[in-house]
């Protein structure tokens, strides 16, 4: 699957940010090769959302350099950009639903702009990213403010799949979901990740999601990337940041748990 | 597998179809119309995607609809690439229900819910009157609940900072009538009643409406969004949980303030309105500045001036009242806070004005001098 010859993903080079006065990444470096799913780890306030949205180019650091396939976001001409953008996609945390679409349109929305597939074709490709997130196609109807929280992300997610992304970029998939739908939803991610070879990046604070979904893990503190490895050799580091993340009782019991399932 | 694209094809020997490449949406795009003519003109039996290099589901999609939605008899698929047309097979059952269809049924229906809303809203608007009258009434035994600070920092928004546009539109409105009136009154002699017509027709009528359609689509609308974004943020539920009722809090400071800050809005703009005219009737008449002021309270009795800021009152409470209305019955979604946004804004502008018919009646024989 990873032959040398294809560059990273995802490649960040002394990525640093400011807020204000705040250094929130000193030079992050960190390299994400196709096919893996990383999830990128650290304490709140860490930065991990905002080097996720570095990574789509809604915020721009302040020093260092975004690579997203090999070549800077915002190099080439606007159509080379286009192109780009349309291998990757994100999720966002609360969904980011189109409130005045349907569930239909949500999803149909990202393949009327690409200008490509027929009304017909568009409407069996709405069923397939339906049936492809387990929802029914009667919920197609249906508008995001009359969805529970798990079906919004199912939404977003097919929204995100519509275009048939390369990469897949997750904020927090698993937030506000009761343990259940978080486990399903894992699962889901996890299946379409090895059927569609995704490389797939996520932020997220559950340790089961965490162990359950990644290949490998980054963990965020101290301003830059503490390791980048995988959960395993990661739990082996000596570091007060990660004995506290992954190692305390609680933590343990999250990721035996997760490893299970 | 490297990152290079194979250029998808499609080769069509007797009735053997064969694909080739990348089938994926990235590796499709630049030769879309040139398959799709391919895929139809195919017309194969047997299909053989033994030479795919990528599939994704749109490829599939795409190979699945030229079938007929249903895989071929003769197939040679590769197990890899099972998955994608297990799914689209489990699609054959279920497709997803078409969009129905607006007809005249429909129109007629659509007509049903409008009228039977009409009556909603004002049975609503009643109600929120109503609610507000009672929580009034509870509160005239509970000084300490009146929601002081919220009412000072709404008179400061829709008053103080409503004052320079106000000011603005009212002196432009005053040159503009007047230097329209000298014109005419310049052809008959008739200069110095250049005082009556500004004097009644700013103070008594052009004032009070003028600042209401100012005040709607400035703070109205404000309002009206506020209301409705506290609503899809759930801040309105999380009062209410709090046991702290929504009209006291939200909507009584701001009835109060506009129907305060409103009559003094009103003054000020008439104020200024006049000046204007009184600048543009010293320069198109040459009439002094002191003979207007000596004139003004001569030919239009004090009475004008308190019809104008009852006006005031009432068209600030009616505003709020339909702002806050309007704003309560945001939904949590876009299309929601744009809708009801913007019917605030018509239906306050439209009752000011009825409702000014209503005052142009009822006082048409006070204050005018015969």
């Amino acid at each position: 699957m990873s032959a040398p010859a294809r560059p990273p993903v995802v490649s960040l080079r002394g990525v640093s940010t400011r807020f204000g006065t705040n250094w929130v990444h000193k030079g992050v470096n960190l390299d994400i090769p196709p096919g893996e799913v990383v999830s990128l780890v650290g304490g709140s306030g860490s930065g991990k959302t905002t080097l996720l949205r570095q990574m789509v180019g809604l915020l721009t650091p302040s020093e260092g350099e975004v690579r997203l396939f090999g070549e800077p976001l915002f190099a080439g001409s606007r159509e080379a950009q286009r192109q780009r953008r349309r291998r990757f996609a994100m999720c966002f945390q609360g969904g980011a639903l189109f409130s005045a679409f349907t569930v239909y349109d949500n999803i149909a929305f990202p393949l009327r702009e690409a200008g490509i597939a027929s009304e017909a074709e568009i409407r069996d490709l709405v069923g397939l990213k339906l049936a492809m997130v387990e929802l029914q196609p009667s919920h197609a109807a249906l508008m995001p403010a009359e969805l529970s929280g798990g079906m919004i992300k199912r939404v977003a997610l097919a929204r995100a799949l519509a275009l048939e992304p390369e990469l897949l970029l997750l904020d927090e998939p698993t937030a506000g979901l009761d343990p259940t739908r978080s486990a399903s939803f894992v699962a889901l991610i996890r299946d379409l990740q090895q059927q569609l070879g995704l490389t797939v990046v996520l932020v997220t604070h559950d340790l089961d999601t965490l162990a359950a979904l990644s290949s490998k893990v980054a963990v965020l503190a101290e301003q830059h990337i503490l390791a980048f490895d995988t959960l395993e050799a990661v739990m082996q580091i000596e570091h007060p940041f990660i004995r506290e993340f992954f190692l305390s009782e609680r933590s343990v019991r999250a990721l035996a748990r997760g490893q299970g399932s | 597998m490297t990152d290079a694209i194979h250029p998808p094809a499609l080769r069509v020997t007797d009735d053997m179809a064969c694909p080739s490449g990348d089938w994926t949406l990235i590796a499709l795009t630049p030769r879309m119309a040139s398959l799709r003519r391919a895929l139809a003109d195919a017309g194969a039996t047997r299909w053989d995607l033994s030479e795919l290099t990528r599939l994704d589901s749109f490829g599939a999609l795409l190979l699945w609809r030229a079938w007929g939605h249903r895989r071929p008899d003769q197939l040679m698929l590769p197990p890899a690439f099972d998955a994608q047309f297990a799914r689209l097979d489990a699609l054959g059952d279920a497709p997803v229900p078409p969009h129905p269809r607006f007809g005249p049924l429909d129109a007629l229906a659509a007509l049903g819910v409008a009228a039977l809303s009409l009556v909603q809203h004002v049975g609503d608007f009643l109600a929120l009157i109503g609610r507000l009258a009672l929580d009034g009434l509870r509160l005239l035994t509970q000084p300490r609940q009146w929601p002081i600070k919220e009412f000072s920092a709404n008179l400061f928004k829709v008053g103080v900072k409503a004052m320079p546009v106000s000011a603005l539109v009212g002196f432009l409105i005053g040159v503009v009538l007047s230097y329209l009136s000298a014109l005419q009154l310049k052809a008959f002699g008739a200069d110095i009643f250049i005082v009556n017509i500004l004097g009644l027709g700013v103070i008594r009528e052009l004032g009070p409406v003028l600042v209401s359609v100012l005040v709607a689509g400035r703070s109205g609308s404000a309002m009206t969004a506020q209301l409705g974004v506290m609503r899809v943020t759930e801040e309105v539920d999380a009062l209410s949980v709090m046991g702290i009722s929504r009209y006291v809090r939200l909507v009584l400071p701001k009835v109060m303030a506009l129907s305060v800050a409103m009559p003094l809005l009103v003054l000020w703009t008439s104020a200024v309105a006049l000046l204007g005219g009184m600048m543009s009737a010293e320069l198109q008449l040459g009439l002094s500045y002191g003979f207007f002021i000596e004139t003004l309270p001569k030919v239009v009795p004090p009475a004008n001036l308190f019809i104008a800021l009852g006006k005031g009152a009432v068209f600030g409470f009616l505003i709020a009242l339909v702002a806050c209305h309007f704003g309560l019955r945001v939904k949590p979604n876009t299309e929601s806070l744009s809708a009801n946004t913007t019917a605030s804004v018509v239906s306050s502008i439209t009752l000011v004005i009825l409702v000014d018919a209503v005052f142009a009646i009822a006082t048409r024989s006070i204050g005018v001098p015969v």
